[in-house]
Order: C-alpha cells, then sequence, then structure tokens
C-alpha cells in the first residue's frame, strides 16, 4: 500500500514534506505495525508510540484526515495512498511527533485531583454502583490528545479555550460523589473562554479513540454552572 | 564539553506506579524532587495492568492479611523473602484504601464497599476455598491507580523531567550514587541531575522476548544501568509467562476474565485445567497455567489451524458482566482479533509478561549488595517495582500483586529516603571519571560508519530469548541461547546509526534501549543455565523437581565477568512464624 508521511526534522529540512513508502500490508496489520516497518526501512523517521494496544495514549496521529490511534486502526479499513500528519494545531517537534506543552497545561489547570474538605475515615469512602457508574465514561481518558487537537474552537484560543481533554477530566470530578470541589471547579471555568468556547461542534466525541463523549461532559457542566447561578 | 546541571534532594527515574508513589511521599515531606520519565508519566506501562490489585478488605469473602502472606509465599514457590511479604501483605489494606480517597475510581458492590474479584492463587484459611481479594475498577486498574498518582503529583507540584532518557548513574569515590546523566530527547542535550539520593523506578524487561504483553518502553533500563554500576542483577531466571495473551499477538487478557468465571478449554472442548489444578483449576498460578497450556498444544490438543493456541471461554458469562467488569479486553479482543468474547472464545498462549528478577533490595527499597561478610547498602540508591527484586514474587508472582508491590514499596522506599534526607544534608562532590564514562557511553551512539540496523538486532535477540528461554527449558538448550546471546553482544559493536540528529531522535534511543536489553538477556539465560532445579516459572524439563537442599538461594549475576554468585531467602518474616517449603499444588 502507498503511505504519504508528513516529514520535517527542522535540523536539516528548510520546510515539512510529504514522503512517500510504499509496504506489503497483512491482515490485520494495525497502522503501528506499518509506520514501525517504514522506521526499520528508514530510522529517520519519528514518532511516539509505546503500549500498541490503545491505553498509553502516545500514538495519537491525523489520519486521512481524522484525528485517531495508530494502534488502534486497522491499515486495510484506510483508503489509499495513507496520508500521515501530525496532529493538527499543535508545534511540529519533528516528523509526527508534537509539543504537546499546552495540552497538558490545560489539564494541570482544571485541578485533576480529588478535592475533599472534610477529614477523611479510616476505610473507603462508600459509593453506590449507580454513583460509581457516573464516571463511566469519563475516567477511561489517555489524554491521547486526539480531541483537543481536533476542535476548531482549541485551534483558534488554544491559550484560553481548555479544550475538551482538559474539561472532560473537570466534569469527571464534578461527577464524583466523593469529591467536594464542585463549587470551586465551576468558579474556574466561569468566564467566556475556558468553557465557554465549546460550540457543541463535536468533532472531539468523532474521533475519541477510547468512545468517550467530550461534548456531553461540556454539556453537563454548563448544566450545573447555571444550576449554581440561580 | 560543559554539560548542563540541575540539583535536586532526590531524583526519581521512571514514573509508573513505583515512581509516581516514592515521589507522591517525597514531595509532601517538602523534599526536592525530580522525576525523570523517558514518556509523559500517565503513558508509563503501569497504565496497562488490567485485572486489579490485592489486598485482604474482606468486602466480599472473608479473608485476612495473614492468608494473603501465605498465598504469595506458595504462590512464589518458596523463593520469596517472608519479611518483606509479610510487610507488603499487612500493608495491603490501607494502601488501597489511600488510592481509593486519592480519587481511584474502583468498581463497587452493592453495599458501596470496593468491588473484589477472586484471582489465580488466592486461598482462604491458608489454602482452603477460593478468595475474592483482588480490588478492581474493571479491568483499568492500572491506568485508573496511574492518573490518581500522576494527579496527586500535580496537586504536590512534583518536579517532571518528561519525555527525558537516563543514561548512567553517576557516583563519587566512595561509591556513593549522586544521580544520573539523562539525555532531552527533544533536544538530544545531555543533562547531569546531581541528587543525593537516586531511586531506580523504570519497570521490567518484557521486551526481551519476540511476542509480550509489555509496552515497546518495557526495555529494563534501570537494571542495566545497575549492572553497569557494578550492581548485581538477583533471580533474573525467572521470568513470567501470562497463560492469556492474544495468541500470536500479545496483548493482554487480564486473569480476571477466569476470576469472572471464565476457563479455558482444548481442541476437544476439553476444560484441561481440571487434570492439572484438581482444586484451584484456571485459577492456579500464572505459571502451572502457562505450563498447562505449552503442555496440551506440545501434546497435540492445541485449537486453530497450526494447534498453537487454547481458547479462553467467556460467552457463558453474559454480556451484560463481561461489558461491565470487563470491557477492556472485551474491545481488545474486537480491535485486535474481530471477536466479541460474549459470542465467541479468544485464542489465548503463554506470552512474556513480567520480570520477577532485578536490583536486589531491602523491604525499604535500599539496595543491597552482598560483601565478604554479609551485605550492604549502595549509599544513596533506591529501587523499587518491577524493575527492584525486594523479593515478594519469588519465582512466581501472583496476579494482583504487582499494583500492590509498587505502591508499597514506593512508599516506603519515599519514607526511607526522607530519613537518609535527614542524615545526609549537603549533596556531595561528583567524581568526574563517573560523568565522563557516562557521557562515552551515550557518545558511542555518535560514531559514524557502515553496519547493522539496531532493529534487526532487537529482533535477533528477541527471537533467540523466546526460543531458547522460553516456558521450558533444558540445559542443552539454555547454553546454546546463551552462546547466541553473547554473539549478539559482540554484534553491538557494530551496529551504528545513520540518523545523528538531535532533535527527537528516537533511533538513537532504541539503540541505548537495545544495550540494555542486551545486558538483561545475557542475566536472564546465565542464570537460567545455572539453576538446576524446577521452581516456578523457571521450568527445568532436565531437572523436573524443586531442589530445596540446593537451590533454595537467590542467583545473584554481576556483568563483569559474567559471574553468579548466590544468597540465602529470608525466611523469617517479622512478627509471625515462618511458612517452611511444602510440595506446592492447587
Amino acid at each position: 500500500m502507498r503511505f504519504l508521511i508528513y516529514r520535517y526534522n527542522p535540523e536539516v529540512d528548510g520546510k515539512p514534506y510529504m514522503k512517500e513508502y510504499r509496504l506489503d500490508v497483512g491482515r490485520g496489520m494495525m497502522l503501528r505495525d506499518a509506520l514501525l516497518k517504514i522506521k526499520e526501512m528508514d530510522e529517520t523517521f519519528s514518532f511516539r508510540h509505546s503500549c500498541g494496544e490503545g491505553v498509553c495514549g502516545s500514538d495519537a496521529m491525523n489520519i486521512n484526515g481524522m484525528n485517531g490511534l495508530a494502534c488502534l486502526t486497522s491499515v486495510v479499513s484506510l483508503k489509499e495512498p495513507i496520508e500521515i500528519r501530525p496532529v493538527p494545531g499543535m508545534p511540529v517537534i519533528r516528523d509526527l511527533v508534537v509539543d504537546m506543552s499546552q495540552f497538558y497545561h490545560h489539564y494541570r489547570a482544571i485541578k485533576p485531583y480529588m478535592m475533599v474538605h472534610d477529614s477523611e475515615p479510616e476505610v473507603e469512602y462508600l459509593q453506590t454502583p449507580a454513583q460509581r457508574e457516573k464516571l463511566d465514561g469519563l475516567y477511561e481518558c489517555i489524554l491521547c490528545g486526539c480531541c483537543s487537537t481536533a476542535c476548531p474552537s482549541f485551534w483558534w484560543n488554544p491559550d484560553k479555550f481548555r479544550g475538551p481533554a482538559a474539561l472532560l477530566q473537570a466534569y469527571r470530578f464534578m461527577a464524583d460523589s466523593r469529591d467536594q470541589g464542585t463549587f470551586e471547579r465551576l468558579a474556574d471555568l466561569d468566564g467566556p473562554y475556558r468553557l465557554f468556547r465549546c460550540h457543541s461542534i463535536m468533532n472531539c466525541v468523532n474521533v475519541c479513540p477510547k468512545g468517550l463523549n467530550p461534548t456531553s461532559a461540556i454539556h453537563n457542566i454548563k448544566k450545573l454552572m447555571l444550576k449554581d447561578m440561580v | 564539553m560543559s554539560i548542563a546541571r540541575r540539583k535536586f534532594d532526590t531524583l526519581v527515574i521512571g514514573a509508573g506506579g513505583g515512581g509516581l508513589r516514592s515521589a507522591l511521599q517525597l514531595a509532601r515531606a517538602d523534599a526536592k524532587v525530580a522525576v525523570v520519565s523517558k514518556v509523559f508519566p500517565t503513558r508509563s506501562h503501569t497504565v496497562a495492568a488490567q485485572g486489579g490489585m490485592n489486598a485482604a478488605l474482606a468486602n466480599v469473602l472473608p479473608d485476612n492479611w495473614h492468608w494473603h502472606m501465605y498465598d504469595t509465599i506458595k504462590g512464589s514457590d518458596y523463593l520469596g523473602d517472608q519479611d518483606a511479604i509479610e510487610y507488603m501483605c499487612r500493608a495491603a489494606s490501607n494502601i488501597v484504601v489511600e488510592l481509593e480517597h486519592a480519587g481511584v475510581p474502583f468498581s463497587r458492590l452493592d453495599n458501596g464497599k470496593i468491588y473484589q474479584r477472586p484471582f489465580g492463587g488466592q486461598s482462604q484459611n491458608f489454602g482452603g476455598e477460593q478468595a475474592a481479594r483482588t480490588c478492581a475498577a474493571a479491568d483499568r486498574t492500572g491506568h485508573a491507580i496511574l492518573h490518581t498518582l500522576y494527579q496527586q503529583n500535580i496537586k504536590s507540584k512534583t518536579h517532571f523531567f518528561d519525555e527525558y532518557f537516563a543514561i548512567d548513574l553517576v557516583k563519587d569515590k566512595e561509591g556513593f550514587v549522586l544521580g544520573a546523566l539523562v539525555l532531552e530527547i527533544e533536544t538530544g542535550e545531555p543533562l547531569l541531575i546531581e541528587a543525593k539520593t537516586t531511586l531506580l523506578a523504570t519497570g521490567g524487561a518484557g521486551q526481551l522476548f519476540r511476542t509480550n504483553t509489555n509496552a515497546t518502553i518495557n526495555t529494563g533500563d534501570g537494571m542495566a544501568m545497575a549492572l553497569r554500576a557494578g550492581i548485581p542483577l538477583q533471580d533474573m531466571e525467572f521470568f513470567q509467562f501470562h497463560p492469556t495473551g492474544i495468541a500470536g499477538r500479545g496483548m493482554l487478557i487480564t486473569e480476571g476474565a477466569r476470576g469472572e468465571g471464565g476457563y479455558l478449554i482444548n481442541k476437544d472442548g476439553e476444560r484441561f485445567m481440571e487434570r492439572y489444578a484438581p482444586h484451584a483449576k484456571d485459577l492456579a498460578s500464572r505459571d502451572v497455567v502457562s505450563r498447562a497450556i505449552s503442555t496440551e498444544v506440545r501434546e497435540g490438543r492445541g485449537c486453530g489451524p497450526d494447534g498453537h493456541h487454547v481458547l479462553l471461554k467467556l460467552d457463558h458469562l453474559g454480556r451484560d458482566v463481561l461489558y461491565k467488569r470487563l470491557p477492556g479486553i472485551c474491545q481488545t479482543s474486537k480491535t485486535f482479533m474481530r471477536i466479541d468474547p460474549a459470542e465467541e472464545p479468544i485464542p489465548v498462549f503463554p506470552t512474556a509478561h513480567y520480570t520477577m528478577g532485578g536490583i536486589p533490595t531491602n523491604r525499604n527499597g535500599q539496595v543491597i549488595v552482598p560483601t565478604e561478610t554479609g551485605q550492604e547498602s549502595i549509599p544513596g540508591l533506591y529501587a523499587v517495582g518491577e524493575c527492584a527484586c525486594v523479593s515478594v514474587h519469588g519465582a512466581n508472582r501472583l496476579g494482583g500483586n504487582s499494583l500492590l508491590d509498587i505502591v508499597i514499596f514506593g512508599r516506603a522506599a519515599g519514607n526511607d529516603i526522607v530519613k537518609y534526607l535527614g542524615e545526609n544534608r549537603y549533596h556531595r562532590q561528583l567524581d568526574k571519571d563517573s560523568v565522563d564514562k557516562a557521557m562515552e557511553h551515550l557518545q558511542r551512539w555518535d560514531k559514524k560508519g557502515q553496519g547493522e540496523k539496531v532493529s534487526t538486532v532487537k529482533h535477533d535477540l528477541q527471537v533467540v530469548m523466546e526460543e531458547y528461554c522460553g516456558v521450558f527449558r533444558t540445559e542443552e538448550v539454555l547454553q546454546e541461547g546463551l552462546n547466541k546471546v553473547i554473539e549478539i553482544e559482540q554484534r553491538l559493536h557494530n551496529v551504528h546509526l545513520t540518523d545523528h540528529s538531535k532533535i527527537f531522535n528516537t533511533a538513537r534511543i532504541e539503540a541505548l534501549e537495545l544495550e540494555n536489553l542486551v545486558d538483561i538477556a545475557l542475566a536472564t539465560v546465565a542464570s537460567a543455565l545455572a539453576r538446576h532445579e524446577s521452581r516456578g516459572a523457571h521450568s527445568r524439563i532436565d531437572y523436573p523437581a524443586r531442589d530445596d537442599q540446593q537451590w533454595l538461594k537467590h542467583s545473584l549475576f554481576y556483568k563483569e565477568g559474567q559471574k553468579l554468585d548466590y544468597k540465602p531467602v529470608t525466611l523469617k518474616p517479622i512478627s509471625v512464624d515462618s511458612f517452611p517449603p511444602k510440595e506446592r499444588v492447587y
């Protein structure tokens, strides 16, 4: 199959270019396997990857125009030539490797940890299965960045809009019956940018490799905010 | 050439559960702590742990820590150190509660308590009925714990060096370990991190084998750094093959699948574990189940056109239970095999999974080496988790004990480091030679020329390890394996990079990782060749019995001269009676 891969090494390349590779592709081959074969042919090609089964979140990239994880993408399902680019909207360090600093900054900024003001018991907090179920679809995020880098609002305001990944995690704690920080979290997200730049375009939902729904989480935050105001 | 320098109280190398739990303890004690990780912390391999973490909470069935201790010792085939095992099992319940308070989204029982499932090798009342000891967040427990620990470190403002690769430890003339030379992957620039204490938490070396459940990053970097620093590796012949990796591909299918009621069948549809472990059946220890599967396949009862695997049957559990309790492996099975476990069984085969051996430590995480008269700690150096050998897993780790190991000993090492820092308040003077040596190691890959490629040599190494150091071993095969690994070590001199660029040069990282793997392969095969008995995961066809007279002892492999030494197993626990070795049946 034909692959067109975005290449850019700032040490030698004046500007980025697309390089063509050809590869025999077996049934059941994942895109990550194919990229590893290409790297065997050309070791100057750089991309991040690790677990190979969609839990570490390293190999987010833009595959035929759509963000996804290479390790979970079957090659035969893709249309030729297969165009691979870095996820959009982030500074490129080299080839498919982008600078994720801003993405991580937004994650840290939503205070992604339990806040409990009361003293702790010596045993576990009780949580009913129904309360725990509210975390399903939220806690599974692997911080791959597919969603935020597919979001036009994030492209426009990468410094101010928290983006779908960070907001999904903000809601993960609001939805947790054990957490007591909702008021503080809502106050932190107030204003025209951090939360409200989301216009329900839903690219995030379309690309999430874990099948999560950041748009719905953002919607739920907005509802909590409204309830908080009246 | 002058190298940039940073100074911290403690340098933690590795940002999986062990490294992050230590870092948290240190940050909370107001120590200046730097965590170096070659990947962003939540991409560390702890994230892939599925089934759960053992603690005798007794939320589902009666339980106590002493039964857990017995099971762990029996599971270790009596090679585990009983003081460390007692310490771990006693502390388990508290540390699970602590994680829960920190936010880990454990699955829940109807009464609101943490959900626990049965796992292999667990019993009530010292070998009685099956226990349910494994605390689970569906089948994503490692992910839940790793993310929570990273989040807590964000709260504590731990200093992270993300995407820095550790090259070698640096020392002073008296042998104090004083940090490490690291490489910033993004810029390709070296950085010297000076620290009063250094903790290795770099994980295992599953990449030794071609088919493995491990991430690409699991190349045993810390173990190899220790070897190069003159420290031996302990019990490296004990490598765990997980019974249920997806056949031919390696993705892990959690033991929790059998804990929830799944079972293995051969081509005749027979539930063959009943023959090998009449009592525990599919929930016997991993070494037992892996040998059983290999035997079924060798004796012609394997499934599929080539008879190369067995089947893990889950459909009888029903779609609801499967997708509620095991959503991750259902997805993995569908993505990689196009098999929905609610309808069809999953083809599985024993797959390289876990390094029981590692850097010898005591239960405070201090790295311990033998001396003429006994043993001593290496001042300033600690190790925890899969890269370490405490030893709580001995010859075979029980499922659910590795997540426990990393947080228990991560915390213990953190506490001991705080004590050490109180007694060693000032930075010591680095020995320039040790820095030069580390720089030489890094610069070796700047050499240009024609030669072999890293990927070819790595592939050959993995094939050799799989073929010559697998589930069943003999003298002849291991000897040939050792010769082949030595050949590969020689070939390393002739490996050259074609890419010498600085910025995010992953080819250079892979070369450094390959060097580490080769060192660990040597340690593994040499230790396996020398051990003339079968114990736990080390199964010798030519020495089929366990031999407590000769071999109830830990192996120690030194890189220099490929020398082997031995030290006794600690059979005396901290406060309870010893569990003397007895016949191990499930």
